[in-house]
């Protein structure tokens, strides 16, 4: 028990990583994800096959796989970056995470009933009028909470940039625990508190938005 | 949805259309042949990269090296998700059936260990097996692919038991079943196969999860490359790396196009069903989160 009390500045730092983690590339994943979805959903052939196959690709590979590609195999391309393990870690979890909220933002365009996009045709809007007026405005209610979802899956794989040289919540719980070989438990029980924080108040949120949506329909 | 986004395309949006299609097409070629032109620059492509593959170097045959990659890698990683699924099948049904126990006070419990198993990263629960518990790590990997996705799992199956029309329940007591009579041959076939495609696509999951016991030096497929990089030298990482990465694509992708036919056939298949199957695939939306 004390072994978190004596390390809490070492944990607040590893927090603070994971933090950052999260919300830098969730932001970079909401952007490319967004992206992607408007390609999936577009007049044009290639842009809505390419968008696909990268959600497709990506959905399919583990992340441990992209997080090798990106560290340990561009560099054999040749490809050396000035990046530090934190910025190789955000690319491969903004990589990989803007599959997830593509598909997110696809199933809530789906969910909109298809009459609405049909009004918004028959009353002659163009494409990027119905889709911006009439079809993303209640798609973005429905959205919310997959979406938050997404992220909550994005903090928890966050952890896995601690096989990739970054000291975030779990590399620290890993380094305290070859330091204290004997307090591994309560180490680990502190990481995972850590953790919960931000997974548990993110899907207080989640299940709070979801009951708005369900009410408002 | 999106084809009624925009009008069906006429005969100068088609032609429109095709245009851009080789445009894009050509662009994207572009870049992919200036991609290769880079790296063949870089000699990625050179036989001497390459020849781990055919006929390998430090007096090793191909064989052993793809059975070291296929046999023993690939092995490694379908044993672990072998071994996990079902476990992690059970427990996760003994959750859900938990959670829907008439007292408050019961479920409580059943509800706290969701949240918490659900909350908590995969790798960390593999590293509390293999420092805390002293597992080994096969035994870690499959402990934190249990624990997390039994969370999962029963996830899923309480979304499918809730998505079941109040009549079904209705009916079964008023034929006189008892509660277990009713779950067992009435709520729970229903849900398990509305959920069916929910629970191949989180077997995906598992199977990719799998992977993180690469990182507490579990030997599976990505930790084959490895060594095998290691013992023949980085420059055949790539060779070896597209190796890997198509056999995960591979796997993953049959068992993901599995999911989607299951979801097409469940969804297809009686009128009656129609109603509860919708429901379930909006639960199925919603349910997806954890999917990543």
């Amino acid at each position: 028990m004390d072994v978190i009390g004596d390390n809490l500045p070492l944990y607040a730092q590893g927090f603070l990583v994971t933090l950052q983690l999260t919300l830098i590339s969730g932001a970079l994943a909401m952007g490319l994800g967004l992206l992607l979805a408007a390609m999936r959903v577009a007049p044009l052939r290639p842009l809505r096959l390419l968008a696909a196959g990268y959600v497709e690709l990506l959905r399919n590979t583990p992340l441990t796989l992209v997080f090798f590609f990106i560290i340990l195999v561009t560099p054999q391309f040749g490809v050396r970056l000035p990046f530090d393990f934190f910025s190789f870690a955000v690319v491969a979890l903004t990589l990989y995470t803007a599959a997830f909220v593509c598909e997110a933002i696809r199933s809530g365009i789906n969910s909109v009933g298809i009459g609405q996009a049909e009004a918004a045709r028959a009353i002659g809007l163009t494409f990027g009028q119905s889709l911006g007026q009439v079809v993303l405005p209640q798609a973005f209610r429905t959205v919310i909470p997959p979406l938050i979802n997404v992220f909550i899956a994005l903090a928890k794989n966050t952890s896995v940039a601690a096989g990739f040289g970054v000291v975030e919540l779990m590399g620290t719980g890993r380094r305290l625990t070859t330091a204290n070989p004997g307090g591994v438990v309560w180490i680990l029980v502190g990481v995972a508190l850590g953790y919960l924080i931000i997974t548990i108040s993110l899907g207080a949120m989640a299940a709070q938005a979801e009951r708005k949506a369900a009410f408002t329909r | 949805m999106s084809s009624v986004l925009y009008d069906t395309p006429g005969p100068r949006a088609r032609r429109r259309e095709r245009i851009g299609s080789v445009v894009g097409g050509v662009v994207l070629l572009g870049l992919l042949a200036l991609g290769v032109w880079y790296a063949a620059g870089r000699g990625v492509f050179d036989a001497d990269r390459w020849d781990v593959l055919y006929d390998p170097p430090k007096q090793q045959t191909a064989a052993a090296v793809w059975r070291n990659v296929l046999i023993q890698g690939l092995g490694a990683t379908l044993r672990a998700a072998a071994v996990a699924a079902p476990l992690a099948l059970l427990l996760g049904l003994v959750l859900a059936l938990w959670r829907t126990t008439r007292f408050r006070w019961l479920r409580t419990p059943a509800v706290g260990v969701v949240e918490l198993f659900r909350g908590l990263p995969v790798l960390l629960m593999m590293f509390f097996g293999f420092t805390a518990l002293g597992l080994s790590a096969f035994e870690s990997v499959v402990f934190g692919l249990v624990l997390y996705n039994m969370a999962i799992f029963a996830e899923i199956l309480r979304a499918g038991l809730a998505s079941l029309p109040k009549g079904q329940a209705e009916a079964a007591y008023a034929v006189g079943l008892t509660r277990t009579q009713t779950l067992a041959s009435v709520l729970l076939p229903q849900a398990v196969r509305t959920m069916m495609p929910s629970l191949v696509a989180q077997l995906v999951v598992l199977l990719k999860d799998s992977s993180l016991g690469f990182i507490i030096g579990y030997p599976e497929l990505l930790k084959s490359i490895q060594n095998n990089s290691q013992f023949f030298g980085p420059r055949y990482l790539v060779a070896l790396f597209v190796v890997g990465a198509s056999v995960y694509l591979v796997v993953n992708l049959t068992m993901s196009w599995f999911a989607r036919w299951l979801e097409r056939r469940t969804a297809r298949t009686g009128q009656a069903e129609t109603a509860a199957a919708t429901f379930a695939a909006q639960a199925g939306t919603a349910g997806n989160h954890s999917r990543v």
